[in-house]
């Protein structure tokens, strides 16, 4: 626990990347997301635990509007990025995802090849010149995601032939290779066996070093072992926001510490 | 007894099986069902399936095998001479059945008593004009050869109808006593009656599957018989499609061909851009409500009878096209042409394009979705990159069935295209398809010993050859991309 404290004192001194302001959510007639305010900070992994239905992933989705493709779903308060909220009308979800990018709960290559899954984001938004830099995102991306060793003979062989946790990282190398600002992940390795596991945890840990990165999870383990700060949601609420070691140690809210000890959830 | 009675007292015999059935094994069990192995719907409803099902197979079978039992046995009755003097066997045995159904006729009108039936000759009675009276018109005079076959004609199907009566009945009643022998609280009714409807339905789908056997072995048969008086070189190679019924005929396959495949050509690109630009629009821009409403308004164009497609081919598009393309172009005044068919087809195909699609794009998962919107990928990106890609085979079986309906439309083309056989590249020229041949060759009088008629099957079997070989190509490609997400 003393090493974590040291990383944290670090944390709470960068800046902060995104900030969510009384934000409500409504599907429909539900009120999903109630009053939110959270502040994610750059280089930090940010951890959303909470039970079943909770909220904490619908909040996620708000953070790069995926929301927007439901038709349902409606999104009230401010969330900024960088200071700019963005939810105005001048901003472009299409732009503000290349920026806050997302790496969802099941992994879901496209059905290309792995050269062309990690070179997806990249094409659309133009970010290589010629066929040469291409190459080289995709490398790096790859290598960033953990996979280049296992795949570098076989880019051309289809994404979807790989097992489960190389598919995942296939998806966070796809997402890195955008440049993402912020990388918004949905409970990524609750498909994924341990070693799987253990890998994305790793993994997670050195993208922090580019990026912010908010992960929603079940495993409590994980968002201790991963994360600097913690959210806990509770029936669409923001029960608890803190550095990771006070949440886990000593929560000030009594609904986090029967959460954190198993009594509810 | 007529059919219909027995029919009934078959299934009345069910119903009381079903009674039956289920009472011993309520009885037997002492009132408790809970001691019952099944339910006990299950003891009534195979004392049922006993009852009925054997017996209805065996009417079944009998009322098929019956007709042509009788008519091997009365052939062999007609002399060689009334043979000759008729012409056919086959015109022959028309006359004995007619006779022998007008005689039937007679006697149910009160014209004849049985008795009179019986004693029927050629000699003392004109019995052309005395049927003539109950409205049984007879093509010639009635020969004595002739009468005594009908009068066997008609005892014979007496016999066996009452026969069979008698052994479906009887068998009906020894299925229901069986099935109540076997009744008993142990009796495992309920694997009984599984099995009884695995059978049924095995049998429903053999039968369908024997017809189509039956079908092509049919169609086999009589091109067999057109290649042994026309060359078969000729029909498939030949440029000139000249049928004349003096003999002499040119039946060349290419022309046929040809103007099918340029049709459906036509069809195709008119069906296929609209059909899945409408499928994309439908599966991923538009609202759940507009979708709600699109769809079945696009399916019921599908609905639509072709004849009426072919009258608005005829009427509208034909002149059209004429006016306003062919002849300012000089390329041709006929109304009827390749272009109206096709466009028309184009049109019919729309719904059947677009309606396969959205299913199969519709079927692409939404993490796919997500995760190309999830890297900032607009929605056409997403569409073009992604969701096409992912939904390209099964897309690609839907435009070969659509091909394959194509290729199959007579309708249209008869209306839309006329009936000439050409060769010729003009989109504005009159063609006409391989199913409007197969039609015109086997319409009005035919004499099924001529190639030029017996050159319909061989026609119909090479486009069966083509439609089967697009189906099962469409087929092995939507199995194959349903292996992608299962």
């Amino acid at each position: 626990m003393n090493d974590m404290r040291v990383t944290e004192r670090e944390v709470d001194d960068l800046e902060i990347k995104m900030k969510a302001r009384n934000v409500d959510v409504f599907y429909g007639e539900t009120h999903a997301i109630k009053h939110v305010d959270v502040d994610i900070r750059d280089k930090t992994v940010t951890a959303f635990i909470g039970p079943s239905g909770c909220g904490k992933s619908t909040f996620l989705r708000c953070l790069n509007r995926m929301n927007d493709t439901i038709d349902v779903a409606r999104v009230e308060g401010e969330i900024t990025l960088d200071g700019e909220d963005i939810y105005d009308k001048r901003v472009d979800p299409v732009q503000l995802r290349a920026k806050v990018g997302m790496v969802f709960q099941k992994p879901n290559p496209f059905p290309k090849s792995i050269y062309d899954n990690v070179a997806y984001g990249p094409r659309i938004h133009g970010l290589s010149r010629n066929k040469a830099d291409l190459d080289e995102i995709v490398e790096r991306s790859l290598r960033r995601a953990a996979l280049w060793e296992e795949v570098k003979d076989r880019l051309a062989a289809p994404g979807t032939g790989l097992s489960g946790g190389q598919q995942q990282r296939l998806c966070i190398a796809r997402a890195v290779a955008t440049n993402p600002e912020v990388l918004l992940m949905d409970e990524p390795c609750s498909a994924l066996d341990p070693i799987a596991t253990a890998q994305v945890e790793e993994l997670i840990d050195e993208l922090r070093s580019r990026f912010s990165v908010v992960i929603v999870t079940h495993s409590m383990q994980q968002a201790a072992r991963v994360s600097q700060k913690t959210a806990f949601f509770h029936l669409g609420e923001l029960v608890e926001f803190d550095s990771t070691s006070k949440i886990f140690t000593n929560p000030d809210d009594p609904r986090t510490e029967s959460y954190i000890t198993g009594r509810i959830g | 007894m007529p059919l219909l009675w027995t029919l009934t007292i078959i299934l009345v015999l069910g119903a009381v099986g079903y009674v039956l059935g289920r009472r011993k094994a309520i009885a037997s069990a002492g009132g408790d069902t809970r001691l019952l192995h099944s339910l006990p719907g299950y003891y009534g409803a195979n004392a049922m399936i006993l009852t009925v099902v054997p017996a209805l197979l065996v009417l079944a079978v009998w009322l098929i095998v019956q007709p042509l039992v009788i008519e091997r046995s009365v052939t062999s009755l007609i002399p060689a001479t009334t043979v000759e003097e008729i012409g056919s066997r086959s015109l022959v045995m028309t006359e004995v059945r007619r006779l022998a159904e007008g005689i039937d006729t007679a006697i149910e009108v009160g014209a004849l008593t049985t008795g009179d039936a019986r004693a029927l000759s050629t000699e003392f009675t004109d019995i052309r004009a005395r049927l003539g009276e109950v409205g049984v018109a007879l093509g010639s005079d009635v020969t004595p050869q002739v009468l005594v076959a009908a009068q066997e004609y008609r005892a014979m199907k007496a016999t066996g109808q009452a026969i069979m009566t008698g052994v479906v009945l009887v068998l009906a009643g020894l299925g229901l006593a069986f099935a109540y022998a076997r009744t008993h609280q142990e009796f495992r009714a309920r694997n009984a009656v599984e099995y009884a409807i695995l059978s049924i339905l095995l049998l429903a789908s053999t039968i369908a599957i024997l017809t189509t056997v039956g079908i092509v072995l049919s169609m086999l048969f009589e091109t067999f018989n057109f290649f042994e008086l026309y060359p078969w070189r000729e029909f498939f190679f030949g440029l000139e499609w000249r049928p004349s019924f003096e003999g002499g005929s040119d039946l060349g396959l290419i022309p046929l061909l040809w103007g099918t495949l340029y049709i459906s050509v036509i069809a195709l690109l008119v069906s296929v851009p609209i059909g899945l630009f409408a499928a994309i629009y439908l599966a991923e821009y538009a609202s759940r409500r507009l979708r709600s409403v699109a769809k079945p308004l696009i399916e019921i164009l599908a609905g639509i009878p072709t004849i009426v497609y072919g009258l608005f081919a005829l009427i509208t598009v034909g002149p059209l096209l004429r006016d306003y393309f062919a002849e300012p172009l000089g390329l041709g005044q006929s109304s009827s042409s390749v272009m109206t068919a096709g466009i028309v087809m184009g049109i019919m195909l729309i719904p059947f394009v677009s309606s396969l699609s959205d299913d199969i794009i519709n079927s692409v998962p939404q993490s796919l979705r997500d995760g190309s919107y999830g890297l900032g990928a607009t929605q056409s990106e997403t569409v073009k990159q992604v969701i096409l890609p992912a939904a390209l085979p099964g897309i690609v079986g839907a435009i070969l069935l659509a091909a394959s309906r194509a290729i199959g439309e007579t309708m249209i083309v008869v209306l839309g295209a006329g009936a000439a056989a050409k060769l010729s590249l003009n989109p504005f020229e009159a063609m006409t398809t391989v199913t409007v041949k197969i039609v015109g060759q086997l319409t009005g009088d035919t004499n099924f010993e001529s190639p030029e008629a017996l050159v319909a099957f061989a026609l119909g079997l090479t486009l069966f050859v083509i439609t089967l070989g697009l189906n099962v190509l469409a087929l092995y490609i939507v199995r194959k991309y349903r292996e992608q997400y299962e």
